[in-house]
């Protein structure tokens, strides 16, 4: 009994130490953005956004395009097959657009960046610790946080939403495919009938839960890069730590951005 | 008064004591060799007076300031001073050499980028590197690798250098040009060297001052002719090169009954 009591408490602490280091590094990054800014920052560090804009955006966007595509058409196809039971299949639009701009556009990304570039600044973050650069930041008098961490941080808060809006942009394309080709729907149509049934605050929403998404993967990947002990091994772990807990707290925080819209009316 | 004041140091990892009481000054100028064998605490010393580390209790002041107390605004003024050289290198692998050497001249001036050129240049070809600063670090040979970490090293000229194991896995050819440069650089600029090696014939060459480090505490500190002249039976041991005796048989039985106990545990 003792024993499960201890594991308990200890797992506990362990978890809330985590949460406390969670809530120091955003805080500590929050302060140290301005260096990353444009025109008011550093411009070595702005470099070095863009840089990284660039591999977690620019780079992803085939890939996002492609599994947005699939998931519309998938959505579109089941929707259809149930909906055609009630004479309704003109409600798979609506099905496609509300699905991709509250919630399919923003988790799919989300998703995707988690395993593509949260696995990335864990690993990059964690050879640096084991190789001793972050010590040598320091000693250089320069803060891992505003030198690694910041430009990190600010390209996933770009990046991210810009690649919701094509994933969800691609998965209405996908959509509209489905039905030209299954009911002979004029894109031209089914684009007005995506427009009257696209409310915008859905798609603030959507762009609101990204920049969740995004400080969750940059955040929780940049901790498991800086929690590196040990070799070349825990850099591995680690990267894999940093997908399934930025996916697994991506998820919870859909739920409860979910919850809070359907409690407050605001879907 | 002395550049650099340890004064009854205590650093210890999980309960365990590395560094005991320890107590050093360093003078302005001065080159001050650490010794030791593996394990004895001479990386942790070095990772106190770099502040990378807090210590249990004791003090650390380099240049009147104390950095296991100071704020951080302090500390980074007191590291300004400094230049490390860590065992590893830890140059950056995303830079090439030459970006390496100019990351804090570009960080802490405000130099045209032409005369951070030219400086960068000089400080490569003190070290021999003058040809290879276009290189990315995996493309140089471990020794040139510490090479480019000494030019860093010096970048912003400092008053306090620090190396780490410069020569370890150097040919002789190499660590001999390496304790010249060392030389010049002391002869040059006066500046103050610690420097932790495992060669004798480097330690002897270079230094004003030899700690002996064994278990935490310091054997013996002084000059090199007080080092040679010493009968401290670890001094001995290390500058003879005698190996513990393993196969004493008082030994062998400790082993072994601590051998039985762990599987005793174990079953």
């Amino acid at each position: 009994m003792a024993t499960v009591l201890e594991d308990v408490g200890r797992e506990t602490i362990e978890q809330l130490d985590y949460v406390g280091s969670l809530n120091i590094q955003l805080w500590s990054t929050i302060r140290a953005m301005k260096c990353a800014l444009p025109l008011v920052g550093n411009r070595y560090r702005w470099q070095a956004t863009m840089r990284q804009a660039l591999q977690v955006g620019y780079d992803a966007l085939p890939i996002v395009s492609l599994m947005a595509l699939c998931a519309g058409f998938i959505l579109a196809m089941q929707g259809a097959t149930e909906l055609r039971r009630f004479g309704a299949q003109e409600y798979v639009i609506n099905l496609v657009v509300i699905a991709f701009t509250r919630e399919l556009g923003p988790l799919l990304t989300a998703t995707t960046v988690s395993a593509r570039s949260g696995s990335a600044f864990a690993a990059e973050i964690g050879t640096m610790k084991v190789s001793e650069e972050l010590d040598s930041l320091r000693v250089m008098a320069l803060e891992p946080v505003e030198f690694v961490l910041a430009p990190k941080y600010l390209a996933t808060l770009i990046s991210v939403p810009c690649l919701t809006v094509v994933c969800s942009l691609f998965g209405i394309i996908a959509g509209g495919l489905f039905m030209f080709f299954s009911s002979q729907l004029s894109p031209s149509f089914y684009f007005r009938y995506v427009l009257e049934s696209m409310l915008l605050r859905d798609v603030v929403a959507g762009v609101v839960k990204s920049i969740a998404f995004a400080t969750i993967i940059a955040h929780v990947s940049c901790l498991e890069g800086f929690r590196v002990r040990g070799g070349p091994d825990s850099v591995g772990r680690s990267a894999t730590s940093a997908v399934v807990k930025s996916t697994f707290l991506v998820i919870l925080a859909d739920a409860i951005f979910t919850a809070v819209f359907y409690l407050t009316g605001a879907h | 008064m002395p550049i650099i004041s340890v004064s009854d140091l205590v650093v210890e990892y999980d309960g365990r004591r590395i560094l005991n009481k320890l107590n050093l000054e360093v003078e302005a100028g001065e080159t001050m060799v650490l010794l030791g064998g593996s394990g004895s605490g001479k990386s942790t010393l070095l990772r106190q007076i770099m502040g990378l580390e807090r210590p249990k209790s004791g003090s650390v002041v380099i240049k009147g300031a104390d950095i296991t107390t100071c704020s951080s605004s302090e500390l980074k003024k007191v590291r300004r001073s400094m230049g490390v050289a860590f065992q590893s290198g830890a140059l950056f692998n995303s830079l090439t050499v030459e970006e390496n050497v100019a990351l804090p001249l570009r960080e802490h001036t405000a130099l045209a980028p032409s005369i951070i050129d030219l400086m960068v240049w000089l400080k490569l070809a003190v070290v021999g590197l003058a040809d290879f600063g276009k290189l990315y670090p995996q493309a140089l040979s471990g020794g040139m690798r510490k090479r480019g970490a000494v030019a860093r090293a010096l970048s912003l000229d400092p008053e306090i250098l620090i190396l780490d194991e410069p020569s370890a896995g150097l040919d002789p050819i190499v660590a001999a040009e390496l304790d010249e440069v060392i030389l010049l650089l002391k002869q040059t600029f006066q500046m103050t060297v610690i420097v932790v090696t495992h060669e004798m014939a480097s330690a002897f060459r270079i230094a004003d001052r030899i700690a002996m480090l064994y278990q935490g505490s310091f054997s013996l500190i002084g000059t090199k002719e007080e080092i040679k002249a010493s009968r401290n039976p670890r001094v001995r041991q290390f500058l003879d090169r005698v190996p513990e005796d393993i196969t004493n048989p008082v030994a062998v039985s400790t082993y072994f009954q601590k051998y039985l106990e762990r599987k005793e545990a174990f079953l």
